[in-house]
């Protein structure tokens, strides 16, 4: 046998480890009684029903649920891109305030996303040292002389380890998926948020490059302290990377707790189904629940 | 000794680049399926697991040419043929595939009834559409798909809906061998699993005789294969059954694949997930020995010497890698140590 043994519950070297206090941090984003509800009169639908969330500074939070469950809606509400309908959502203690460009323009330098879709999530006509100027700039670094500046891009690739050389004068679609989702994060580490949202973003790359993606959110978290929020379908993955896990099932959170907690000992049936339905390598799959 | 259905010996063929360079994505490979089994293709994006797809089928369309190879499905050699010919005499009967997009496959202004009735009667123009559609019912119904979706159009088709659609669709003339390429990527994991499901249903109740799965997912290729063929830079690097590929893995390269699985099982959160580092070589100007070389940390200079073949142990397993595997195995017990 050259994999690990199931049961051994030591973490190895490397591996994601929850920080002891975590929990006891203050608190970075908060909601309370948020809620969704699309459409008008007669055709309403509620996406988001009534939900209560707690994310500590520096802590990740995994929200996991199937397709239609609610999950990109939230963040786009925690993102201010779409309207709360009823509740409220506190940012560092205090209510957010998003009701003017520039209060949210303040805004999104505290929160920032990667999305599912790499190749969607560039300005085609900009390139790539654009993009990363631009967050220079977004930043207050606009009067920096320009060695500053690439020092600054340089550092911020060989973060996510892609060669700056190799990149400038590219367009973004000129690179693979997995790179273009790793300069996404290069991004992230240049504007240093207080929180990221990474909606799916393992989801269109493949098995070995994903490991790359998860293990540089586990470093930003633990160098620059951000809060992460990830969003998945893949219950495996929240199990892996996270702290806390949110379950979500129509709009509502069915059961929140440690990532231990709610994978290894799971209450809800929605959460025992959602971990019945992943093929597994030690346990049989049954494939007679469908 | 069983009957194989699929027998491919020394398949290569190239993609001509617009600045007619030649990229051989698909570089000597050879593979046998017996009747009733099903192989598994591993391998991270851009290895060749979906040019092998459509090179198995025979369906060259520019830039993708054919240059050498046999490829035998029970028997009849369908390689060389042209496109009109694979169309009509192969595919839907010999090979079906399922796309990786197949949810985008369906014109959104037809319904489903229609895409039933084109596949048969392109092979037979004279097929009454009464009795299609009432085999078409029967065959839905077997697979678990309610009747109610042959009249409806394919937006109103849920995602994983619609993949199974498709793939009724493209068995409903019983084909000898199903490609699924990626079938459940885009889907969440119950989706997943009523695909995987149905494409069980189709092999043991014979409308499909083997069956080759495409993914990047192992732990999924591992409960739905028999085999698993690990694929890297147009060539196979090793291939055994299931259980020995996910836990016994000999080629470094598909034990740096089996490193990035993650399951979710108590315990396994401890593991360190490893990535691969690097990139797959271009294969404009592969390298003259292995092709894993620049990124293998059993690198040793014979190996970028001469071309590795493919060598067998344990009786039916095979790989392609320098090092023996009494070395390779003792330098992995060493390192999991």
């Amino acid at each position: 046998m050259t994999m690990h043994e199931p049961q051994s519950q030591s973490r190895a070297a490397g591996a994601p480890q929850t920080p002891a206090d975590v929990h006891s941090r203050p608190l970075c984003l908060s909601g309370k009684g948020v809620t969704k509800v699309f459409g008008v009169g007669g055709k309403q639908t509620l996406a988001v029903d009534h939900v209560d969330f707690a994310f500590h500074e520096g802590e990740l939070v995994s929200i996991v649920g199937e397709s239609g469950s609610g999950k990109t809606t939230l963040a786009k509400m925690l993102l201010g891109l779409l309207s709360v309908t009823e509740g409220e959502i506190s940012f560092q203690g205090k209510p957010r305030d998003i009701r003017t460009r520039r209060a949210k323009k303040e805004y999104w330098k505290g929160i920032q996303a990667i999305f599912q879709d790499p190749f969607s999530s560039f300005n085609v006509f900009n390139k790539i040292d654009t993009v990363l100027l631009d967050c220079i700039h977004m930043t207050g670094g606009r009067r920096l002389p320009y060695a500053e500046k690439t020092r600054l891009m340089e550092e911020a690739c060989s973060f996510v380890n892609l060669k700056f050389a190799e990149l400038t004068n590219k367009y973004p679609f000129e690179l693979s998926g997995g790179q273009m989702q790793r300069l996404m994060i290069a991004r992230v580490f240049l504007l240093k948020p207080k929180i990221l949202l990474a909606d799916e973003p393992t989801s269109m790359i493949d098995a070995c490059s994903r490991a790359t993606i998860l293990d540089m959110l586990l470093q930003l978290r633990d160098e620059i302290g951000m809060t992460i929020l990830f969003i998945t379908h893949d219950i495996g993955l929240a199990y892996y990377i996270s702290d806390s896990v949110y379950i979500m099932e129509h709009g509502r959170f069915v059961e929140h707790g440690t990532a231990d907690e709610v994978i290894c000992a799971p209450k809800a049936a929605y959460t025992k189904r959602l971990i019945g339905d992943v093929p597994k390598i030690y346990e049989p799959w049954d494939l007679s629940t469908v | 000794m069983s009957n194989k259905i699929l027998q491919v010996k020394g398949l290569t063929t190239k993609y001509v680049t617009r600045f007619h360079e030649d990229v051989y994505a698909v570089d000597h490979v050879s593979l046998e399926i017996e009747e009733g089994k099903s192989l598994g293709i591993a391998g991270e994006s851009g290895c060749g697991k979906s040019t092998l797809a459509l090179s198995l089928m025979g369906y060259y369309f520019p830039p993708l040419h054919y240059i050498s190879g046999e490829i035998m499905v029970d028997g009849k050699n369908i390689s060389g043929m042209k496109p009109d010919d694979v169309r009509k005499s192969v595919l839907g009967t010999e090979i079906a595939y399922i796309p990786q997009a197949a949810m985008n496959a369906l014109n959104p202004t037809r319904r489903i009834r229609r895409f039933v009735e084109d596949v048969i009667l392109a092979h037979d123009p004279k097929a009454d559409k009464k009795q299609i559609s009432e085999m078409a019912e029967a065959r839905f119904a077997e697979l678990g798909l309610p009747a109610s979706v042959l009249d409806r159009h394919p937006v109103e088709l849920s995602g994983g809906m619609k993949q199974r659609t498709v793939i009724a669709i493209s068995t409903i003339l019983k084909p000898k061998v199903l490609i699924a390429d990626e079938p459940s990527s885009a889907l969440d994991v119950t989706s997943q699993k009523m695909v995987i499901k149905m494409l069980r249903d189709l092999m043991e109740k014979g409308y499909i005789r083997a069956m080759i799965f495409i993914t990047h997912e192992l732990p999924l290729l591992y409960n739905v294969t028999d085999d698993i063929m690990v694929m890297y830079a147009g060539q196979i690097v090793e291939r055994g059954t299931a259980k020995q590929m996910v836990f016994d893995p000999i080629h470094p390269y598909s034990r740096g694949l089996m490193h990035s699985i993650i399951v979710p099982e108590a315990g396994t959160r401890g593991h360190k997930l490893s990535a691969i580092p690097g990139t797959p070589p271009n294969l404009k100007n592969p390298p003259q020995g292995c092709r894993f070389a620049d990124r293998c940390q059993y690198v040793v200079p014979q190996c970028r010497v001469s071309p590795i073949p493919m060598i067998t142990f344990d009786g039916t397993r095979t790989y392609r890698c320098g090092h023996s595997v009494a070395h390779l195995r003792e330098v992995y017990s060493h390192d999991d140590a």
